[in-house]
């Protein structure tokens, strides 16, 4: 096969970007679409030229590393498809194929196709967790744990991070993600006592790291490469309201004889 | 050098209870005097780094990907094996210890293994706790299943992905500690060297990946979790970032090396399809509870479709040669075998190199529906890859380097031989022996990073006296200086030949020669190849940009020129050992039937190898190994 790529290549996140035109030549459709850009890439070190940056890492979809905009497509054409996962037999010889970094104002370019993806940790360190210090756990069996709630919970827990829901909304929003984490948790009875806090705060971080707000138009789970379900946003919000209308003041007392 | 394994004294299931008892303790209110550096944020070092935090350390944790969540523990498929006994199958703490034991062929530590047994029962707990969701059984209680031939069902698991739960729950442990303020984060931060001051590991050098920046970090302790080195054999299951320069760079800042040469070859990944070959995909070795292995019996059949080779001309190997194990041998073995088949012609797929792994009778015994529901996400992935429906057609699979034993030496606590520096999970090489069984990495990892090293570290603080350090004191300043002069170094060869390209053939050297088969022979002859390529390298070499900016042929290249000298270590180490054991098979050494043949009399021993200098060859020291517990058995999987 035999493609034309337009990749956006901007050399630090001050400078200007442009997309500029490659000719990839003798592609194999086993080849995934990151060794197609491999491949290009040893073509330019040869020339003497700076490689195509991108994040990688697994290569085997569960990482999260991967990312851009094919075609204007977060991850590109298949469904539930990672970058790293998807091959060259999607697409059509002599194809002329676009190739973006993630788009959104939380997520600023890196270089190239590198984006600063730190939001989406400082959204789980906002109380995407159970508070459970190392040592002191009670047997694993004492807390049963209703098998649709452990499917429900592990259905949630799967997103790989990979930043695709915020890449693929027009309005920009975290909230399949974040959602994700506060499903996944809030599922489970170990995560019971901190449910109401963690969604307020980690909606309240969300907003604070320049993500749009969701408008429910579906593009996010369209996108996943874990077809993570939009349902979780619903969970989200009840969660969220029930946080702000039941809202508690937390003390600092006590404790301290 | 010396060796000494501080193994406490008494019986073996009082050990770890009597050392922790007398382990000195750090007073509460001291230890955020501390500065603790944790290198990597996977299993071992993001558990490591939140546990430290969690008793009120002051960590410093460092990794190259862009956030924590994305070390390559996420990858592991399997599950997570603990002495639960939970299926009431006679399962114990003594069970998964001998298992451990015979299954690394004898080559490690009884009371460390031990150790990591006991722990494995806390590790669920702590994992539970945290809100892994691991699959459940009806009545809400965790689910079982039996995996990589234990005899048991032990092992814990979350669908396809238990890697990935467990470690986005040390992830999120990690995010806890770092929003208290006890945690201070580094990512896209590549650790270069180790400073050593006075003996004792007080700190790292790092670059920032982004601004190329060299940057010193002091501490009083620095632990690492930064992985193994498969990436040595270019193609392996390992993430593309996966490198061995941290481990190799305290190599030459004088912490032994223990075992290079043992490495595991997985049985079950999808072969190659071409030059371009980045990577190498694993599948689940579960597959192996229903899949049946085959090739032709005759290599004139081989280019044909597999339907149209009837069942009589068909060679299920496996299950031929050990019939009591069958299609669950032990990795090791199901992998040489796969290498023979192919070896002898009988390979299937590009190049030869491929065997089934037929589904056929379990889809007739089970259905497709029953079979979907175990493999489902495994065969899609498949097909994904392969384009071809494994419901339909059987999958192609072959060995892949995949894991790696061997490591840095550390002692009980889990110390290397340079004070002050820790290494856990699997950069160190300590509980694994020879060959590690499934589901058992993400326990070691886990068990060292949440439940040993936090205490052990106590332990070294509480008992050395600690000086602080300048940052301008004279060994400061010079391994600065050495970083500085090896990324210039690099940049200033201006040669002709991609990083990728040197890298490439660096790996078909070590697979060919010291990959699953190795003789003296090609040993040596990898040993005349090697430090020809690297100074081919060295000369030739390829890196456009400069070191001030992100540059990822930099970052490629830097670790492998560790890999060259890393991988020479290796062939050292293998020819030296003239025994077959696990995963390191000696063609010269193997039983009449072609299985490993150990030589307990001569080997039984871990071959700690200690630098001298580049271009002088490394000196080997020796750390008996003592069995108190179990008698030493040739394993037999007939």
């Amino acid at each position: 096969m035999n493609l034309t790529l337009f990749v956006w290549r901007q050399p630090n996140a001050g400078a200007p970007g442009s997309m500029q035109r490659y000719e990839a030549r003798d592609v194999s459709p086993d080849m995934s679409f990151l060794e197609m850009l491999d491949v290009v890439n040893e073509g330019l070190v040869e020339r003497g030229e700076m490689p195509i940056a991108f994040d990688h890492d697994c290569r085997e979809g569960i990482c999260g590393s991967c990312g851009m905009m094919i075609n204007g497509v977060a991850h590109g054409p298949m469904k539930g498809t990672a970058t790293c996962q998807l091959h060259m037999r999607s697409f059509q010889d002599g194809a002329t194929i676009y190739i973006e970094p993630w788009r959104s104002r939380a997520f600023p370019v890196v270089r190239d196709l590198v984006v600063n993806r730190s939001a989406l940790d400082r959204i789980i360190a906002a109380g995407g967790f159970i508070s459970a210090s190392t040592g002191g756990a009670r047997d694993g069996n004492t807390i049963p744990v209703p098998k649709s709630d452990a499917d429900g919970a592990m259905d949630a827990a799967a997103c790989i991070g990979c930043g695709a829901c915020v890449a693929a909304c027009p309005n920009g929003s975290v909230s399949l993600f974040t959602a994700a984490k506060i499903s996944h948790l809030g599922l489970l009875p170990q995560g019971q006592p901190e449910r109401y806090r963690r969604a307020e705060r980690m909606v309240a971080q969300m907003d604070a790291e320049g993500f749009g707000h969701c408008t429910l138009y579906g593009e996010c789970q369209e996108a996943c490469p874990k077809e993570i379900s939009i349902d979780n946003i619903a969970r989200m919000n009840r969660d969220y309201l029930v946080a702000s209308v039941a809202k508690k003041e937390e003390k600092v007392t006590g404790g301290t004889g | 050098m010396e060796l000494r394994s501080r193994t406490p004294s008494g019986p073996l299931e009082k050990k770890w209870e009597k050392h922790r008892f007398e382990m000195k303790l750090v007073n509460p209110a001291n230890k955020r005097k501390y500065t603790i550096i944790v290198v990597g944020s996977g299993l071992a070092g993001g558990a490591a780094a939140a546990s430290l935090s969690e008793l009120g350390y002051n960590v410093k944790c460092f990794c190259f990907q862009d956030s924590p969540r994305r070390a390559h523990s996420i990858a592991a498929q399997g599950g997570i094996n603990a002495a639960k006994n939970y299926q009431n199958d006679g399962d114990s703490v003594f069970r998964l210890f001998y298992d451990t034991i015979k299954g690394g062929d004898f080559r490690a530590r009884e009371a460390n293994v031990y150790r990591l047994a006991e722990v494995s029962v806390n590790i669920i707990d702590q994992c539970v706790a945290q809100g892994v969701p691991f699959a459940r059984e009806y009545g809400g209680l965790l689910a079982n299943r039996s995996f990589g031939g234990a005899q048991v069902s032990r092992t814990f698991y979350a669908r396809g992905q238990t890697g990935q739960q467990l470690l986005l729950g040390a992830y999120q442990a990690l995010e806890k500690e770092i929003a208290k303020g006890g945690v201070t984060m580094f990512p896209r931060h590549e650790m270069l060297d180790l400073v050593v001051v006075n003996g004792r590991a007080r700190g790292i050098v790092t670059r920032d990946m982004l601004t190329g920046e060299l940057e010193t970090h002091l501490a009083d302790a620095v632990i690492l979790g930064t992985g193994g080195y498969a990436n040595v054999f270019y193609l392996s299951t390992n993430a593309k970032g996966s490198n061995a320069t941290a481990i190799w760079r305290a190599y030459k800042r004088g912490a032994a090396f223990a075992n290079p040469c043992f490495t595991q070859i997985h049985p079950t990944c999808i072969p190659v399809s071409g030059e371009h070959q980045s990577k190498l995909t694993l599948m689940s070795e579960s597959l192996r509870n229903d899949g049946r292995v085959w090739v032709p019996k005759r290599k004139e059949d081989c280019p044909k479709p597999p339907n149209q080779i009837p069942e009589p001309d068909r060679d299920y190997y496996l299950e031929r040669k050990y019939p009591s194990f069958g299609n669950l041998s032990p990795r090791d073995i199901a992998s040489r075998a796969a290498k023979e088949v192919c070896d002898e012609g009988r390979g299937v797929g590009p190049g030869g190199r491929g065997v089934y792994l037929d589904f056929s009778d379990a889809i007739r015994r089970l259905g497709r529906d029953r079979i979907a529901e175990r493999y489902g996400n495994l065969f899609e992935m498949y097909q994904r890859i392969t384009d071809e429906n494994p419901y339909e057609v059987p999958m192609r699979i072959y060995p892949a380097a995949h894991y790696t034993m061997g490591g840095l030496w550390v002692d009980y606590n889990l110390m290397s031989t340079i004070p002050g520096l820790h290494v856990i999970g699997e950069a160190n090489f300590s509980d694994h022996g020879a060959n590690r069984l499934g589901a058992s990495a993400l326990m070691q990892g886990l068990g060292d990073g949440y439940f040993i090293v936090p205490l052990t570290i106590g332990d070294y603080i509480g008992s050395s006296k600690l000086e602080p350090v300048a940052p301008d004191a004279p060994e400061v300043r010079a391994t600065e200086a050495a970083v500085r002069e090896r990324t210039e170094r690099l940049l200033s060869v201006k040669g002709s030949r991609t990083v990728t390209s040197f890298h490439r053939e660096l790996g078909r050297i070590v697979w060919e020669y010291c990959g699953m088969a190795r003789t003296a022979e090609g040993l040596r002859t990898a040993l005349g190849l090697i430090p020809r390529l690297r100074a081919d390298f060295w000369k030739d070499v390829r890196i456009p940009g400069t070191g001030a900016e992100l540059n990822q042929s930099l970052e490629h290249a830097g670790r492998v020129a560790d890999f060259f000298e890393l991988a020479e270590l290796m062939c050292v180490d293998a020819l030296h050992r003239e025994e077959s054991c696990g995963g390191h098979f000696r063609v010269e050494y193997q039983t009449p039937d072609g299985e490993a043949r150990r030589r307990d009399d001569e080997f039984a021993y871990v071959a700690a190898w200690e630098y001298t200098g580049d271009g002088t060859p490394p000196t080997l020291n020796k750390e008996p190994l003592v069995f108190e517990n179990v008698a030493l058995s040739q394993r037999s999987y007939k």
